[in-house]
């Protein structure tokens, strides 16, 4: 007698459901071509600074190999602590309010399990990252999409919010600097969404990995503002600013009756985040910050020599504030953001990503990320203004 | 163009000297015409002092060569002090640098060019020992250049991230 699972059930039905991710299937196809310079990178180009690298090694000759407390190094944690209360005037207590994650990933996709109940509607500011769709399904979550324009510099705006929101709505969770917009919110534009957040009685899931990636300003935290503090889950990381992405490291930051829920499902699926990755964010916490500077610097350059070079090719683009990605309109030429990024990516050899990978707001827009060297920008350039030239 | 953007400038020409006045200015926000002129200022003001190639002429297989520093040590003279014989030093085409040293148990650090060790050698027993204030000389080959102007010689790591990522 055969005691083989039935091939079709093996698979829940909510996995069974979600899409393949928009990115992967460009990846395959850019990955398969030789010659392809890729602006579709969304990590920095630059290897993570060698104090933070020298750091985890010696820990390594130390010997420190063994699990930390589940919530993280509390050296770490106090140092997140000092980080955040000077960088963003936010204050978490290392105790009881931060823990420590295996990347922000892992902290996005804890935070939704532990506040969601099957059927809690939860509002995801688009264009967004990719993940935050399947993770909230995961969670027994129901996305609900809030729009926004290049019109609007993608912010969110009031009434984009009010309209969505339902007696089911628990949540809402966006990431400002955004991946793929660029787009960034100013005080002064989250303080006109704090009386429906709390009339609605909505918690924040607030994604602020490229929060040191801001260009000619400070970026404000949404948990920073009177009042927020105690809806507010905020998620950050090590990966974009301090060039980490492969330590999967990061943290999440809320209220002692979240954080105690989080550390519950953080503690019986990952333990404890990586020890050798932790004492690298130590050091960089420490001594990392003007490497990072010096990345954000040379950031702001690009950032600046690629929108001025898709203005001059004809593509609208918006002045991105924050992040490192540039999401231009290729809306004059009559494609779609999928038709134009593949005929680029066949006849020029130039790989970005359809911005409807993204949501649905971010059709008839490209991410193109300025992660990588002013040359390869330059040619880049150069190509997409040949393929510009033979539509017009 | 501001303080601030000046040394943006300059930092991005220590980088890379062929890059355009063009590139330039749109990186740091800057007319062309501007970032031509701040240039040609700081050239007229010897900020931007020569736009040198760094060659690894290790990789160069014909081409012999070899690199010494020799420490030496002098007697310093009346009013000149070291800079009358450092000066002559100078001058020789083959020394490509000359430092006044604090700390060690000699005075000047000197570092030579070369095609071949005997054209070295000779340097440093015709011309270098005979000088009236050079006391003595300790020559060291240099083997291997590993860092040169803050520049690892050795392979850089080529992009290894995959084409497109989240
Ligand atoms: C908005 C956003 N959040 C989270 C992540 C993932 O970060 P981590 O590497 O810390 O898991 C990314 C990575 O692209 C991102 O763009």
């Amino acid at each position: 007698m055969s005691t083989q699972v039935k091939v079709k059930n093996r698979l829940s039905s909510t996995v069974q459901s979600l899409k393949p991710s928009g990115i992967r299937r460009f990846f395959d196809l850019a990955a398969s071509m030789e010659g392809v310079i890729s602006l579709g990178v969304g990590e920095p180009d630059f290897v993570t600074p060698w104090r933070m690298r020298e750091a985890s090694i010696s820990s390594l000759e130390r010997g420190h190999t063994a699990y930390t407390s589940n919530a993280g190094m509390l050296p770490l944690r106090v140092e997140i602590q000092k980080y955040l209360e000077e960088r963003f005037s936010v204050s978490y207590h290392p105790e009881t309010e931060i823990l420590v994650t295996v990347g922000a990933s892992e902290a996005i996709d804890i935070a939704l399990r532990a506040i969601l109940d099957p059927g809690d509607e939860v509002l995801v500011v688009e264009p967004c990252y990719v993940s935050y769709e399947p993770v909230i399904r995961l969670a027994g979550g129901v996305p609900v999409f809030l729009k926004t324009t290049m019109e609007n510099q993608f912010k969110l705006t009031p009434q984009e919010l009010e309209s969505h929101i339902t007696a089911r709505t628990k949540a809402i969770i966006f990431c400002y600097p955004n991946n793929p917009t660029g787009g960034t919110m100013t005080a002064e534009e989250w303080k006109t969404l704090l009386p429906i957040i709390e009339k609605h009685d909505l918690m924040v899931i607030s994604d602020e990995i490229y929060a040191e990636l801001t260009y000619g300003r400070m970026h404000d935290s949404i948990a920073a503002l009177p009042g927020m503090k105690d809806r507010t889950i905020l998620i950050s990381g090590f990966s974009k600013a301090f060039a980490m992405t492969g330590w999967r490291l990061g943290y999440v930051c809320a209220s002692p009756d979240l954080l105690a829920g989080m550390l519950k499902i953080h503690q019986y699926t990952m333990l404890c985040a990586p020890t050798m990755a932790q004492m690298a964010a130590l050091e960089a916490l420490r001594h990392g910050r003007s490497d990072m500077e010096r990345m954000i610097e040379s950031y702001r350059q690009r950032r600046n020599y690629v929108v001025d070079g898709f203005r001059q090719i004809g593509l609208t683009c918006h002045e991105p504030d924050g992040a490192f990605y540039a999401f231009p309109s290729v809306a004059s030429t009559g494609l779609s953001s999928s038709e134009f990024a593949e005929k680029l990516l066949m006849e020029e050899k130039v790989a970005v990503v359809p911005g409807d990978v993204f949501g649905e707001s971010g059709q008839g827009h490209i991410r193109c990320s300025y992660a990588t060297s002013i040359e390869q920008l330059k040619k880049a350039l150069e190509r997409m203004e040949r393929l510009m030239g033979r539509m017009s | 163009m501001d303080r601030l953007k000046q040394r943006e400038l300059l930092h991005l020409l220590e980088e890379d000297s062929r890059m355009s006045a063009e590139q330039i200015g749109k990186m740091i926000g800057e007319p062309t015409e501007v970032v031509e002129q701040t240039i040609t200022a700081l050239e007229a003001e010897k900020v931007i002092v020569k736009y040198p190639a760094l060659v690894n002429w290790e990789r160069v297989d014909d081409h012999p060569y070899v690199n010494a520093m020799i420490d030496v040590k002098v007697t310093p003279k009346r009013d000149v002090g070291f800079d009358e014989v450092a000066e002559r030093i100078c001058r020789f085409p083959e020394v490509k640098a000359v430092y006044l040293m604090s700390g060690a148990s000699y005075d000047l650090s000197i570092i030579l060019e070369g095609k071949t060790m005997k054209e070295v050698a000779t340097f440093v027993s015709q011309k270098l020992s005979t000088l009236d204030s050079v006391v003595s000389t300790a020559t060291h080959f240099i083997l291997k250049r590993y860092k040169h102007d803050g520049i690892e010689l050795e392979d850089r790591d080529e992009d290894h991230r995959m084409v497109v990522t989240p």
